[in-house]
């Protein structure tokens, strides 16, 4: 199959799976018990113009897959109606809260792709005592749920050692980088020791197979055999976790971003759901599960450049 | 190949001999487990009592772990906790391992246009995260344990589902299926008591490992105020109150209500582990 077909059916599989997803999305609403009118002001002044407005919004005078047509119609020009608490458009409130949670979630990938494929190479090539150690060290890791994390860095670097900011998303960008660190970390924890072992078991595997036996009777480096033949056939399978590993990092921002007051849209979301603020909680849903699929599509598309075994395709197939 | 009529030693004699760290989270895991079914009546004070003048007390004879910032005797809200903490992750679990087994199998067995909308909406759950779908639910039906625990059993559904699928997928394939069909079962009956006891350690193996999953989610839930009742004693509440008495520089609370979580996840975690390793050995 060719790059291009491959790549438009993937694309095609992906807007079906996202309709479904705002189906879901959308339908959750109709879940609660009562009228969808008097839950959505739940709390707020009821006023005759006010349920006006909100039945006007929601077309809830419609039928429900006329109103879920407006609805969708207007999410795709970006427009995911008004904030119920901030009485602002909920685009507005998400584009001044995204930059710092993409920038958080970006410090704590690079965090785990840089230990995590350390520690995980470290352990498959050392093995012995060291290997036993980042077994050890990587099942805590993951056993540790990213508000755990939190609450102890903060309490130990911040609190009681003063080193970071206790709060906070900062000004500017080295400050921003400053008051983003430890919460970064918090959220990098689990998975460096998914990843880690990930990385480690698929290592293993590669150091198995008979292209190692070979390169090394062949008088290869060890260094280059590990880097060429044994890291890079691994790869593959390490990069197939890229779509898990950015879905784990958004939703665990709501823990990590609340615990830090970060403000970004993981503690929006955290906010919006306590307050009942259902068209933010939609958005915030509906773009955490675009960016989840967005990731996957683009690593079924790096994959073949990665490990050229892997033809167009298979891992759809195989899966 | 030759076909052996044997059955598979199924959920019977799995050898529990280990490492040191194996047995030591099998132990934490039994302790847990008693110290949650007991702890009525091993809690020294009612953990609701607030007793506002020991607040951040430093622990003492009367309260052997301190007390919170609101005056609430740490040990009993731990022990009372660790209900809480086990009773929601074990819902999602059994609500998971019984539909995700009842689909899966429904689906291996008849194959065709079910198995091709199980594998459809097994792909659309997949695109939540758990965390997330529980949040979307909450925000509808509002804060408690029910809808939490339902959300994350339909997220870790497909997990499940799709396990039994392969296995019930190969196991068709086996020669006692046949030879029970040719003597006149009925479908149901093969499934239900030849095909599910051999495929039942997997399938736990694997539950046994999601309990861990569930109860870091339920905890996260409760830590953002989203989960149990504000009074309810909740290990991830307890991270969330302790959160305020480390900026008063008092960790003691907080620290143990995040070993107890940490400490219960990996155990879960190994045990479950350990048990799919022997598992997959012996089926070789």
């Amino acid at each position: 199959m060719s790059f291009a077909g491959f790549a438009a059916r993937r694309l095609l599989e992906m807007a079906v799976t996202l309709f479904a997803a705002s189906f879901v999305v959308f339908g959750a609403l109709y879940l609660a018990p009562g009228d969808p009118a008097s839950f959505l002001l739940a709390g707020r002044s009821a006023s005759p113009e006010a349920l006006a407005a909100v039945k006007a919004q929601y077309h809830l005078d419609d039928p429900f897959l006329v109103r879920y047509g407006h609805w969708l119609g207007d999410v795709l020009q970006g427009d995911f109606g008004r904030s119920l608490t901030y009485r602002t458009d909920v685009s507005r409130l998400l584009a001044d809260r995204l930059p710092t949670t993409l920038l958080l979630v970006a410090m704590a990938l690079l965090v785990v792709a840089v230990v995590g494929l350390f520690l995980g190479r470290l352990a498959a090539v050392r093995g012995g005592a060291t290997d036993s150690a980042v077994l050890v060290a990587t099942t805590f890791a993951v056993g540790t749920p990213s508000f755990v994390a939190a609450v102890l860095l903060q309490g130990l670097f911040a609190v009681r050692l003063g080193w970071f900011p206790s709060s906070g998303a900062g000004e500017g960008f080295a400050d921003k980088v400053w008051h983003l660190t430890l919460p970064a970390i918090a959220l990098a924890l689990y998975l460096i020791g998914m990843l880690a072992r990930v990385t480690r078991s698929a290592m293993l595997e590669a150091l198995d197979s008979e292209h190692v036996t070979v390169a090394r009777s062949r008088g290869v480096p060890e260094r280059q055999v590990i880097r060429r033949h044994v890291f890079r056939n691994s790869l593959g399978t390490v990069l197939t976790t890229g779509g898990l590993v950015v879905s784990t990092l958004l939703v665990c921002t709501v823990l990590v971003e609340t615990a830090f007051s970060v403000g970004g849209i993981g503690q929006l979301l955290e906010l919006s759901t306590s307050t009942k603020d259902f068209p933010t909680v939609q958005a915030i849903s509906l773009i955490i599960v675009a960016l989840f699929m967005t990731v996957n599509l683009i690593v079924d598309l790096l994959l073949p450049l990665v490990d050229p075994r892997i033809t167009l395709g298979t891992r759809g197939a195989a899966a | 190949m030759t076909a052996v009529l044997t059955r598979r030693p199924g959920l019977a004699r799995i050898r529990t001999a280990g490492s040191p760290l194996h047995h030591l989270c099998l132990a934490v895991v039994v302790l847990v487990t008693l110290a949650a079914v007991a702890a009525p009546w091993l809690v020294p004070h009612d953990p609701n009592a607030v007793d506002l003048g020991s607040a951040l007390a430093a622990p003492s004879a009367g309260h052997p772990l301190g007390v919170d910032a609101a005056g609430r005797d740490t040990l009993s809200r731990l022990l009372l906790g660790a209900r809480t903490s086990l009773l929601g992750p074990l819902g999602v679990v059994v609500f998971s391992t019984v539909a995700g087994v009842a689909i899966g199998t429904a689906a291996a067995w008849r194959g065709g246009r079910l198995d091709t909308l199980l594998s459809r909406s097994t792909e659309l759950v997949f695109a939540f995260p758990g965390m997330l779908l529980a949040i979307l639910i909450i925000s509808v039906y509002g804060e408690g344990l029910l809808a939490p625990v339902l959300a994350l059993a339909v997220a870790y559904l497909p997990y499940v589902s799709r396990l039994t699928r392969s296995l019930v997928l190969a196991e068709r394939e086996r020669p006692y299926v046949s030879a029970y069909r040719v003597q006149g079962h009925s479908a149901l009956q093969i499934c239900l008591r030849h095909v599910l006891p051999n495929i039942a350690p997997v399938v736990l193996a694997q539950s046994t490992i999601n309990f861990g999953y569930a109860l870091m989610d339920l905890a996260g839930l409760s830590f953002l105020g989203l989960g149990v009742p504000a009074l309810t004693p909740d290990w991830g509440r307890m991270v969330f109150d302790g959160q305020t008495a480390i900026q008063h520089g008092y960790p003691l609370s907080a620290v143990l209500s995040c070993a107890a979580i940490v400490l219960t996840v990996v155990a879960f975690n190994v045990v479950g582990e350990r048990w799919a390793d022997r598992v997959a050995r012996r089926d070789r």
